[in-house]
């Protein structure tokens, strides 16, 4: 079983439409959507969720007025300046560190479980896909993401498949850190633009600090060829394989405004390339 | 008046705003919190004339003093330490800094030693002001780099932070604190979701907000049809130009090259302060 992951650094170069474009192209697969704080796949792949599950992660301090005796102790250890003067705990700041817990002579605080958001076990029209919904403004989106790889890849042992194709999340930060274990290709999608190419320059660096083999598609190439060209000879010095380059395509978005692949509908330009991609991935893997 | 923008959706459009509303007004700061990918300097190009490190406290063990009772263990709520027998690991990617363990440790076995996880560089554009973080690669935790990035708002002027996407908490830490958000999103069915998941987000912490919809000629016509029906002002559409995408595919800004953009940029300022008061 090989898994791959579409990272691209800036956000919005394209990973979702092209993880469901290999959704529609790889045979005996499994999906799995980690971008749980803005996560769009299912909206090209119209799950059908069959297992709902909460997401417990960290803890948010609590205050119990009654024993407080307002010495001041927790205020002055929160590093996170979670607890105000009149000592209620923010939860948008808390980080759950139990600090205070800990330093109250008084036993006040209480550490409450979060339910920090949901994942999801569903069938799509091209099999099994896990994801998952971050509650709003929670924490510990790493750890949901760690969750839903571990789960993505216990359902593709169990159905023997032989991919698991996951859509990444942008940045470099906590949830891309978590979606890059055990990776066997991270697909980073980039655009012709100065700061495309600076970010994904940015996100290869991140995999390969931790060993994951990476692979190179611009996308929208043609919006600025010598930009293009630029990444292809940054591509070149860097000893990065670029296996493809997408056109700009309306037919792109057409095909997202019907919640359909790109590979399901009548085009032409992007939906060659992309499957070209996906025939040199495949070669590549295997 | 601290004005930040944000988006749920990556490539949305944040760093156009932020970058052409800071370079359309006078007295004022730009931010970029998205410290994970910065971007806004490729665009300001500006002379930087400060770098400061910035560090996060983690524990560091003095094994002399250790008598491996655990306490620094049990107190840990990111099990970024454990005991076994006569060891402590620490494990600094889960430590988030909060000093309990080095608090209570009975014989203060545990001192904090400064870990670098990025840095801030602070410069100038003529009479724009700008400081940006850069998060050290491989460093998964950017919240207290963004914290410190906000540090350097400066009060008498009007601070514009171009945040992180998403929603969870680099945002949060990048918007908290703004007296307005403004949102940019595309009319396509990715923008709207979300879209959807900011503004549940602003409405939780209370922040007015409004949103700057981008490339507004392509997609559908669901984005309008839900501000409308949610409340959600619209303060400005910029249409899906060539002339655009390739200014900013050259890291050149729109009120240079199109000129007409720096009044509807001061117009969404106004409107902005309007919605205010």
């Amino acid at each position: 079983m090989k898994q791959i992951v579409v990272i691209s650094g800036k956000g919005g170069t394209g990973k979702t439409i092209l993880t469901g474009a290999f959704a529609a192209l790889a045979e005996n697969k499994v999906m799995a959507d980690c971008d749980v704080d803005a996560a769009d796949l299912h909206l090209l792949l119209s799950p059908e969720i069959e297992q709902r599950h909460q997401f417990k992660s960290g803890f948010t301090a609590k205050i119990d007025k009654k024993l407080c005796k307002e010495c001041g102790r927790c205020v002055a250890a929160c590093r996170f300046n979670a607890i105000s003067e009149d000592f209620v705990v923010d939860p948008i700041s808390c980080e759950g560190c139990a600090f205070c817990k800990f330093i109250c002579p008084a036993e006040a605080v209480i550490m409450q479980e979060n339910i920090a958001g949901e994942w999801y076990i569903s069938r799509t029209r091209f099999g099994s896909l896990v994801h998952a919904k971050l509650g709003i403004a929670e924490e510990n989106s790493g750890k949901l993401v760690a969750l839903v790889r571990q789960k993505a890849k216990e359902l593709a042992q169990k159905e023997d498949a032989d991919w698991v194709i996951i859509d990444g999340a942008p940045g470099i930060g906590c949830p891309v850190i978590a979606s890059l274990s055990g990776i066997d290709c991270a697909l980073v999608v980039t655009e012709p633009t100065l700061s495309g190419l600076h970010d994904a320059d940015r996100v290869i660096k991140v995999a390969r600090h931790f060993s994951v083999p990476v692979a190179l598609v611009v996308n929208k190439f043609d919006l600025n060829t010598q930009m293009s060209e630029e990444i292809e000879s940054y591509c070149h010095k860097n000893n990065i394989e670029l296996i493809g380059k997408i056109s700009f395509d309306e037919d792109v978005v057409k095909a997202l405004v019907e919640g359909k692949t790109i590979i399901e509908y009548p085009s032409k330009g992007a939906k060659e390339q992309i499957i070209q991609i996906w025939e040199k991935l495949y070669q590549r893997m295997r | 008046m601290i004005i930040s923008v944000a988006s749920g959706k990556g490539g949305t459009g944040k760093t156009t705003v932020s970058v052409n509303l800071a370079l359309s007004l006078t007295n004022v700061q730009l931010l970029d919190c998205d410290v994970e990918e910065p971007n806004a300097h490729l665009f300001i190009k500006p002379e930087i004339k400060n770098t400061v490190p910035v560090y996060i406290p983690i524990p560091q063990i003095d094994k002399e003093k250790c008598d491996f009772c655990g306490r620094c263990q049990e107190v840990c709520a990111y099990n970024a330490l454990v005991v076994i027998k006569d060891k402590v690991l620490v494990f600094p990617e889960l430590c988030h800094g909060c000093g309990s363990c080095t608090y209570f440790c009975p014989k203060e076995a545990i001192k904090e030693v400064d870990k670098e996880i990025g840095c801030v560089e602070i410069g100038e554009k003529d009479s724009l002001q700008f400081a940006h973080g850069q998060l050290n690669i491989g460093q998964a935790m950017s919240p207290p780099l963004i914290r410190t990035v906000k540090q350097y708002a400066n009060p008498s002027r009007t601070v514009i932070i171009d945040a992180p996407p998403g929603t969870s908490c680099p945002v949060i830490e990048s918007i908290k604190g703004s007296d307005f958000c403004i949102l940019v999103s595309e009319p396509t069915p990715f923008g709207l979701n979300d879209l959807k998941l900011a503004v549940e987000v602003l409405r939780k912490m209370k922040i007015p907000f409004g949103l700057v919809l981008n490339r507004a000629d392509i997609g559908d016509e669901k984005t309008d049809a839900y501000c409308q029906k949610e409340n959600v002002p619209i303060l400005m559409r910029i249409p899906f130009k060539k002339e655009i995408a390739s200014c900013y595919s050259r890291g050149e800004n729109i009120v240079g090259a199109l000129p007409e953009y720096k009044e509807k940029f001061e117009k969404l300022y106004k409107d902005i302060v309007r919605c205010r008061t």
